[in-house]
């Protein structure tokens, strides 16, 4: 089989408040061109800026406040029946 | 070695695994009445008689001030569960199905469920349930063990933390595994991705189980499943049998859901504390590398987790959310009390264990 015949297709997630998710085969490179291996088939690129292993994300956005979408005026979760 | 002071039922199979793999569990010493009367049961003649096993469970259950605490109980749950993993040392596998031991089961699990119920309150979802185990875990405030090990824990306390792991690490993701058949579509195949790769993504040394053993030999520590089922306080037990209940209840398939978006969403961060606390103390990069894998792995598994297989189960079966959110509520708070017990123990100058490391 080709390497174009199973080449899975990319495509790139918007996590709000979060990172991107990365799916399929494709190339990667740090900031000297030199390639980079992602450890996994799935991977999240940090769109923070706060993680400590970029471009991986590594959950830091939860702890710097990072949004996307403006907080909701209201709780999202309660205790009580709805 | 059996604590009973008897040989094991077949000294031969002691070797230590390279993989860390090595199951089954040897007996552990039991902890009151009905673990006794259960290994017992499980040691003797085949098709014995359950009798007092369930009359001494019978007992126990209604003596017992806090099921969540209940070491004699928590063990022989631990116990009756690990047939259906990977099984105990000595004992016949016909056990796992045998309805009398089944029957024996239900009620403790029953009296377990109630007591996690009345527990942990109930989280409703006022818009969908991703953004609610999104607030749920970052509103979830109790003490931090992670932090702890970073800054503060000596080498002995860390070593501890380690062994208290060791009874879900060793098989981590297993419990969650059980909810892969019970599943549909988009549920089914998030959750897939998410064990391919706590299962190594086909390289058998990245099982996250292997990674886990790895950093147990390297801190010294005996990886064999079970090496240190006496010594670890009965949160550990509490804690494995919350993620069995739900794993293997097809009924609560929202629950182990919801546990394992918990678990994932309360991992990366807490991961990277521990890998720097273990770096201060000088553990190497074999005892490292388990939380650093960690720290990315769970970064994707936790938005995998809470959207594509939560978000995606509240909508396929709507009936099922409220349990979502129970599970994940069920995992901050027991696993809470775990960890943060752990913490306490080590602020008061304790061990937490049960009993010296050798």
């Amino acid at each position: 089989m080709s390497a174009e015949a199973s080449a899975r297709p990319v495509s790139i997630t918007a996590c709000p408040d979060g990172p991107l998710l990365v799916r399929g085969d494709l190339a990667l490179f740090d900031e000297d061109g030199e390639p980079l291996q992602a450890n996994r088939r799935t991977f999240a690129l940090c769109r923070c800026g706060a993680s400590a292993i970029r471009p991986f994300c590594d959950g830091s956005h939860k702890l710097v406040g990072f949004r996307t979408t403006p907080p909701p005026r209201t709780p999202a979760v309660t205790f009580d029946e709805p | 070695m059996t604590m009973t002071g008897e040989p094991p039922p077949d000294a031969t199979i002691g070797a230590v695994s390279p993989t860390g793999a090595m199951r089954p569990m040897a007996l552990p010493t039991p902890r009151g009445p009905v673990s006794a009367k259960l290994i017992a049961l499980l040691t003797g003649p085949e098709h014995s008689p359950v009798g007092e096993l369930a009359v001494a469970a019978t007992e126990a259950l209604a003596i017992s001030d806090d099921l969540l605490v209940d070491d004699d109980l928590q063990l022989a749950l631990f116990l009756m569960y690990e047939l259906h993993y990977g099984g105990l040392e000595g004992v016949p596998d016909t056990w796992e199905w045998d309805p009398r031991l089944l029957a024996v089961r239900v009620p403790i699990e029953r009296e377990f469920e109630d007591a996690l119920r009345h527990a942990v309150p109930q989280p409703f979802a006022t818009r969908d349930v991703p953004e609610a185990l999104f607030a749920l875990v970052g509103a979830d405030d109790g003490p931090s063990l992670s932090a702890f090990v970073e800054h503060e824990a000596t080498a002995v306390q860390v070593r501890e933390v380690l062994v208290c792991r060791t009874i879900y690490t060793l098989k981590e993701a297993d419990p969650h595994s059980w909810a892969i058949p019970r599943l549909h579509a988009r549920a089914k195949s998030a959750l897939v991705e998410i064990q391919a790769d706590e299962y190594g993504g086909g390289r058998p040394e990245r099982l996250h189980a292997t990674i886990f053993a790895d950093a147990l030999r390297g801190a010294g520590l005996d990886d064999r499943y079970g090496a240190y089922a006496d010594h670890v306080p009965v949160t550990v037990y509490t804690s494995m049998n919350l993620m069995s209940l739900f794993g293997l209840h097809r009924r609560l398939r929202g629950a182990i859901v919801g546990h394992l978006a918990a678990y994932e969403m309360t991992s990366s961060i807490p991961c990277r504390a521990y890998a720097s606390g273990l770096r201060r103390l000088g553990f190497g990069d074999d005892v490292t590398d388990y939380f650093d894998e960690h720290v990315e792995a769970d970064a994707v598994h936790e938005q995998l987790a809470a959207r594509d297989l939560a978000g995606a189960l509240a909508e396929d079966e709507p009936a099922v959310a409220r349990d979502i959110l129970f599970g994940a509520a069920a995992c901050l708070a027991i696993d809470g009390r775990l960890w943060g017990g752990l913490r306490e123990r080590f602020e008061r100058g304790e061990s937490a264990l049960r009993k010296p490391l050798p």
